[in-house]
């Protein structure tokens, strides 16, 4: 596991994605390819598995992998424990980032960046370099330095967490960063600082995947390729300008309220239809109140 | 458990000597304790088998430093205690008294609790061989800790360390008892009374590191005066059995108290702790933060009692106790209580036992964190609040490297 580096292109690759948590099917057949330097956005409406995405491909415990592969550089993800993810070079921006009481950002990153360097534990001058760069990256998305000295997400706002997710990010470099709804809880301000930093660095290589309920923070983020993801499956694939259709009709059209819908849009085999209780409730319109931060999709 | 007439053998006043055989004739009425009592439950108080032990004080030297390692450097006062007997007394500061027997401190025992708490009070009265008084003048300004050693190693021994501590009107100083102990079975009970002078503040702190054999049954009474403050830190982390009873009586207005103690189980050891937050006079807070681990067979219990009585308006009174469960074979058990009789007053109390939170560790491997090194961090992370709190940076920092290596090499993950 060397250092990533700017010049070699990396591929995140997920073929016919399924999982579940306890009894429910949540993807059902997901296909993606995130390369260095490109920025992928998955949209779709509550209930339909992007966090689930999210939390599938970086291993948090909860969910069953029943088919399906997901790659790095032909790397077989899916076996490997959560820290070696990390540490092949995937970063998983929380949407709800957990606050660790009585450990620092410096502390955690530390430990990380001295594995990644091949050593057995941080010295006090890689611990003192985290701090450096932990403070000097606070500052690039204008967070205070006091914050990211604290325990992780300790006494946070939802804006402070995000933009220490942003901060970390920046300080590990990762080849691929998965962005799970990085804009929940940012004013404009600071989702512009955030985005901009996250430019940069796929400026320098970094591939993106960023899930989203808004087309907002793209106007930042500026995706290369948008999807759309209902039901646990991606069911359109386009350019920038699918977000703006988005952003004009909603996600109703992918909706299966009127049954001839979902057969023109190809959302699924025979007598596929949405299982009830799956999450995916009836559609409310998500551009209604674009500070809300919505709910996890299996709360 | 044992015999009143060992209590003729025993040194100090005719005045003394006459509370003891009171203490004594209570204490052996009272018999055995037996873990049917609610105070006993969850203890292994049944396996306790007094002929085990024989009482006797035939002294010794001092045991090794440990946690307290530089502490003794620039104290107020150091005194060392083994074996039923006071070793050396020295006093190296202005506003500080050390009485033994004979030279004053019969007068002292029994300020804060005149009989009991409980059995092993009343023993302890009876046959405090080698009782000690530290007083602090009022006004005093201690600003170093007064350090009192107390070391057992003579395998099968009963004795009783009694220590009272007198801090005078608005006064200000801080008392370190440490006790340790070798790797042989005794029985040790000690008794420590804190008298809170109005407007004074104190701080104590217990730090416990006995051998695996040993038996501690400790009490700890304190009463806190008008617009007094008391700070009571507690380390458990030793002993085959090791209880701690802290009560605290809030008898001043105004008075103001904190408790905190950390404590880490390991091997077969049980730790038990029982906590009773007494306010008696209206205007007095009490916050108490137990915050410990079990790792291997260990076991936690415990037990807080928060009571308001009917004068005790305008009470805050706070209790939280939380565990980790570093192993599958540990186990805890945490009960609070609240008992109040006065409608104007705050209280709260919370606990919890439970694994390395997952969340947290997912997090921190998702930074790419190893799992071990992502579960030392939160169990480390897990005591931060707690360690802050203990009235001793000298300590806080030495109980942290402690817990730095029990956790650097363990593995919780089986705990899940």
């Amino acid at each position: 596991m060397s250092a990533p580096t700017a010049d070699a292109a990396h591929t995140l690759r997920i073929e016919g994605l399924h999982a579940s948590a306890g009894d429910t099917e949540i993807l059902q057949g997901v296909d993606l390819e995130v390369s260095s330097g490109r920025v992928h956005a998955v949209m779709g409406p509550n209930g339909s598995g992007k966090s689930t995405l999210a939390h599938v491909v970086m291993g948090r415990p909860g969910y069953e992998v029943t088919a399906g592969s997901v790659t790095l550089d032909g790397v077989d993800v899916l076996s490997l424990a959560p820290w070696e993810r990390a540490q092949a070079g995937l970063f998983l921006a929380m949407q709800h980032p957990t606050e660790v009481p009585g450990v620092s950002a410096a502390q955690a990153l530390a430990e990380a960046l001295a594995l990644r360097a091949g050593d057995d534990g941080p010295s006090d001058d890689q611990l003192e370099r985290t701090r450096s760069l932990l403070e000097a990256e606070a500052a690039a998305v204008g967070l205070k330095a006091e914050l990211v000295a604290r325990p992780l997400n300790a006494d946070m706002s939802g804006g402070e967490k995000k933009r220490n997710e942003t901060v970390q990010l920046a300080v590990l470099q990762p080849r691929i960063a998965i962005l799970d709804e990085i804009d929940s809880g940012l004013d404009i301000d600071a989702l512009r600082a955030c985005a901009n930093r996250i430019e940069a660095l796929t400026e320098a290589g970094l591939g993106v995947l960023a899930i989203t309920h808004f087309t907002r923070v793209l106007e930042y983020l500026r995706p290369d390729e948008v999807h759309v993801i209902v039901d646990g499956r991606i069911v359109d694939s386009g350019g920038p300008e699918l977000a703006e259709a988005l952003e004009a009709d909603g996600y109703t059209p992918y909706l299966p309220e009127e049954p001839d819908a979902g057969v023109a849009v190809s959302i699924g085999g025979l007598g596929s239809t949405p299982a009830a209780g799956t999450g995916a409730s009836a559609p409310d319109d998500p551009f209604a109140d674009p500070w809300a931060d919505p709910l996890d999709e299996l709360g | 458990m044992f015999s009143p007439d060992l209590v003729d053998a025993l040194d100090g006043s005719d005045a003394l000597a006459k509370r003891r055989r009171a203490a004594a004739d209570r204490a052996a009425a009272a018999g055995q304790p037996s873990f049917t009592e609610e105070v006993w439950r969850y203890t292994p108080i049944d396996d306790l088998d007094p002929a085990q032990y024989g009482f006797a004080a035939p002294g010794g030297t001092a045991g090794p430093v440990g946690l307290l390692s530089g502490v003794d450097d620039g104290a107020a006062a150091v005194v060392h205690i083994a074996n039923g007997e006071v070793l050396d007394v020295s006093v190296r500061a202005d506003g500080v008294r050390v009485d033994t027997l004979g030279s004053g401190a019969e007068d002292l025992i029994g300020t804060v609790v005149p009989e009991g708490p409980d059995v092993f009070g009343d023993w302890n009265l009876a046959l405090a061989s080698a009782p000690v008084a530290v007083s602090i003048d009022p006004k005093a300004v201690l600003t170093a800790p007064v350090v009192v050693h107390v070391h057992t190693d003579v395998e099968g021994l009963a004795w009783f360390p009694r220590l009272v501590v007198m801090a005078g009107r608005t006064s200000q100083a801080t008392v370190i008892e440490h006790h340790t102990g070798g790797n042989t079975p005794a029985l040790i009970c000690p008794l420590t009374e804190l008298s809170v002078g109005d407007g004074a503040h104190l701080g104590h702190v217990t730090v416990q590191e006995l051998g695996e054999t040993a038996w501690q049954i400790a009490n700890l009474c304190a009463d806190a005066g008008r617009d007094a403050n008391l700070r009571i830190g507690h380390v458990a982390m030793g002993g085959d059995y090791a209880r701690a009873r802290i009560g605290i009586d809030m008898t001043g207005r105004g008075g103001h108290s904190e408790i905190d103690a950390v404590y880490f189980g390991c091997g077969t050891s049980t730790l038990d702790f029982r906590t009773f937050q007494t306010h008696v006079a209206p205007h007095t807070t009490s916050d108490l933060l137990f915050k410990g681990a079990v790792d291997d067979y260990a076991r936690a219990v415990y037990t807080g009692l928060i009571r308001i009585e009917a004068d005790a308006s305008h009470v805050q009174a706070d209790q939280t106790n939380r565990n980790l469960k570093l192993s599958p074979n540990a186990w805890a058990e945490s009960v609070p209580n609240l008992e109040i009789e006065n409608s104007d007053v705050q209280c709260s109390h919370a606990s919890s036992i439970g694994p390395v939170d997952a969340d947290q560790r997912f997090y921190l491997e998702s930074r790419g964190v190893p799992t071990d090194v992502a579960e030392a961090l939160v169990v480390r992370g897990f005591f931060d609040e707690v360690l802050d709190a203990l009235p001793s940076e000298q300590i806080s920092a030495s109980v942290r490297r402690r817990i730095d290596e029990l956790v650097s090499d363990a593995d919780f993950t089986a705990a899940l």
